[in-house]
């Protein structure tokens, strides 16, 4: 019994100092952020993250792009990787390769290399903000390949696949009903490391003059620490809400396979 | 689901050839399976077996040659639209449904109502003794019984052809030998016209009409099992299909002289001269005698039967079989008498 009592209360311990470690941070910046610096309390700065119009304007903004990226990552990334496996897995090491390019690219090469790609994009396309889902997608990659190939391996795709033509089902029903099912973890896990990455992006956008919600909070620290120390926590709280949530999804699926 | 309302289909496999590479899987392939017959594809690894199950399913493409069902060639149609029910090696069940959704699946992608499939799911489940496990998931299932269900997912769609990839090599032995039983009473049940691809001639033997001994992706020989092994007609059939002596013979054209007796030849044997002769275990005959020209190294109790292997005293071992009473008094260093029984051999070049 000593030796499982010892452990747990290391255990224990290292867990309140990762907690200390993790969470003071966060304190700091609740207490900074509801400090009225006359005496007491407010919530000011918090109303602000809905009531200013600028920074209201960056969480939507910021919000879209990530819900842009997550979509178009997955219906560019899926169907290859999917149509890779069943198809032409010689191919798999050259994707994974690209896939995982991003990761070695400095972002400021990326900016300066993106440069004349988006200047057709301004004039083709649009001026938008959100036209960084491209570059947010090819941000994420790395990520979200990571994720989704490790599902993958946990599935004998090819036979699943085969089975299900067989019993006449179309290449759209195969990777709809039968490969996306089997590999929601992954495509979750994608999806969420996908939306607190675009979250947290501040050097691209601020780089090529765009303001999503961390060019904004930048901004707001020269005039209104409060606000933009409130809205990093609650971009944080959001992306630290989304992580848990994938864990606990995760851990789900994990049993039901099983 | 009787075989009088859906006779089975004929299927037609015509010049097949597919290369990967330098390799020749499949060398100009042809077969012709009776409606509602059960062929087995036996052969060893490598051998083309199952490139031709595949291309029949729709799973490959063929480099040249046509596969006809029931009269319409079916070479450049998708495997979605071909109507065949495949049983794969490899455990295939849908994880994320249940034993009933499995079955219903096919029913579905042919736009069956719910009820219709839910019921006809349930029918074919209960023929296949599932019946009780609908609600269970693959992974609440043991080896035998997915593929059990995955039987009945294939049998579900009533299709024209079954295609079995040697669904039975994943599991034990035990169970390996029920769910044989099994497939060939189902089969004969719904009367579809059915592959089954194997390399275990024990299990091909055992439930096939006839069974298609493949070499080299070519087909050596198909006749029924009986035939198969009793008259083999090339020597890599003799071979691989049961337990062959190599014994010397001297043949006439149309009998040969095998240690001493004059045996009938078999199609596909060596004209006049020497040769050796491919001789069945059960086809010796020991006789004990001290004045004779081999003797006993080994015993091995079989239950039934007994297998006795001798050497002849130029030095060449041979092995035979005989029920267990017959040869009790065969134990090592008894000296033997060898003779052939007058069945028909097969005499190959030496």
């Amino acid at each position: 019994m000593r030796p499982s009592t010892s452990w747990r209360a290391m255990r224990a311990g290292l867990l309140a100092l990762f907690a200390v470690f993790f969470l003071l941070p966060l304190y700091a910046m609740l207490d900074f952020g509801t400090r009225d610096f006359a005496g007491g309390r407010t919530g000011q700065s918090w109303a602000n993250l809905v009531q200013d119009p600028d920074l209201t304007a960056a969480i939507i903004t910021s919000l879209l792009l990530a819900l842009f990226t997550v979509l178009v990552m997955l219906l560019l990334l899926l169907p290859t990787m999917v149509w890779v496996r069943l198809r032409i897995p010689k191919a798999k090491r050259l994707i994974e390769f690209l896939c995982l390019l991003p990761l070695t690219i400095p972002a400021l090469v990326i900016v300066v290399g993106m440069r004349n790609v988006y200047t057709w994009v301004n004039y083709l396309i649009s001026d938008s903000v959100l036209t960084l889902t491209f570059v947010y997608v090819v941000l994420v990659l790395p990520y979200a390949y990571r994720s989704i190939d490790a599902a993958l391996s946990g599935l004998d795709v090819v036979t699943l696949a085969e089975a299900a033509r067989s019993l006449g089902a179309g290449w759209i029903t195969v990777i709809v009903r039968i490969v996306v099912p089997n590999i929601w973890s992954g495509i979750l896990s994608a999806a969420f490391i996908s939306v607190a990455l675009v979250l947290g992006e501040f050097t691209i956008a601020s780089l090529t003059n765009y303001e999503n919600l961390q060019v904004v909070i930048n901004f707001l620290g020269k005039s209104d620490a409060r606000t933009s120390v409130t809205a990093s926590l609650a971009a944080l709280i959001f992306a630290f809400t989304l992580l848990m949530g994938l864990s606990f999804v995760g851990r789900t699926r994990g049993r039901e396979g099983k | 689901m009787a075989a009088s309302e859906t006779p089975g289909t004929e299927v037609v496999l015509e010049g097949l050839t597919r290369h990967y590479g330098t390799v020749h899987a499949l060398d100009g392939l042809d077969l012709r399976i009776e409606p509602g017959e059960m062929v087995a594809l036996l052969g060893p690894s490598g051998c083309g077996k199952t490139t031709a199950l595949r291309i029949l399913a729709g799973l490959e493409t063929t480099d040249s040659g046509r596969v006809w069902v029931g009269g319409k060639d079916i070479t450049e149609v998708p495997a979605n639209k071909r109507d065949m029910g495949m049983v794969f090696q490899a455990y295939s069940l849908f994880p994320h449904m249940t034993v009933l959704d499995n079955v219903a699946f096919g029913l579905k992608m042919r736009g069956v109502g719910a009820h219709e499939r839910a019921n006809r799911a349930a029918e074919v489940l209960d023929l296949v003794g599932l019946g009780t496990q609908r609600a269970r998931y693959a992974h609440q299932l043991s080896g035998g019984q997915q593929q059990r269900v995955a039987l009945a997912r294939a049998l579900a769609i009533e299709p024209q052809v079954l295609l079995l990839d040697e669904p039975l090599s994943a599991l034990d032995a035990k169970v390996r030998a029920q769910l044989r039983e099994e497939i060939r009473r189902v089969q004969l049940e719904v009367g579809r016209t059915t592959v089954f691809v194997t390399h275990d001639q024990e299990e091909a033997l055992a439930i096939a009409d006839r069974v298609g001994v493949m070499s080299s992706g070519k087909l050596e020989q198909i006749a029924t099992p009986e035939e198969l092994y009793n008259a083999p007609r090339t020597q890599f059939v003799a071979e691989f299909v049961g337990l062959t002596n190599r014994i010397d013979a001297i043949s006439d054209g149309a009998t040969a002289q095998i240690l001493g007796n004059t045996v009938p030849l078999l199609e596909g044997s060596v004209g006049r001269g020497p040769g050796v002769a491919l001789v069945r275990p059960e086809a010796l005959v020991l006789t004990p005698d001290p004045a004779g020209n081999a003797t006993v190294v080994s015993h091995s109790f079989l239950g039934s039967l007994s297998r006795v292997v001798c050497v002849f005293d130029g030095g060449r071992p041979v092995t035979a079989q005989s029920p267990s009473a017959a040869s009790t008094g065969l134990v090592p260093g008894t000296r033997v008498a060898v003779t052939v029984a007058p069945a028909p051999v097969l005499v190959v070049p030496a």
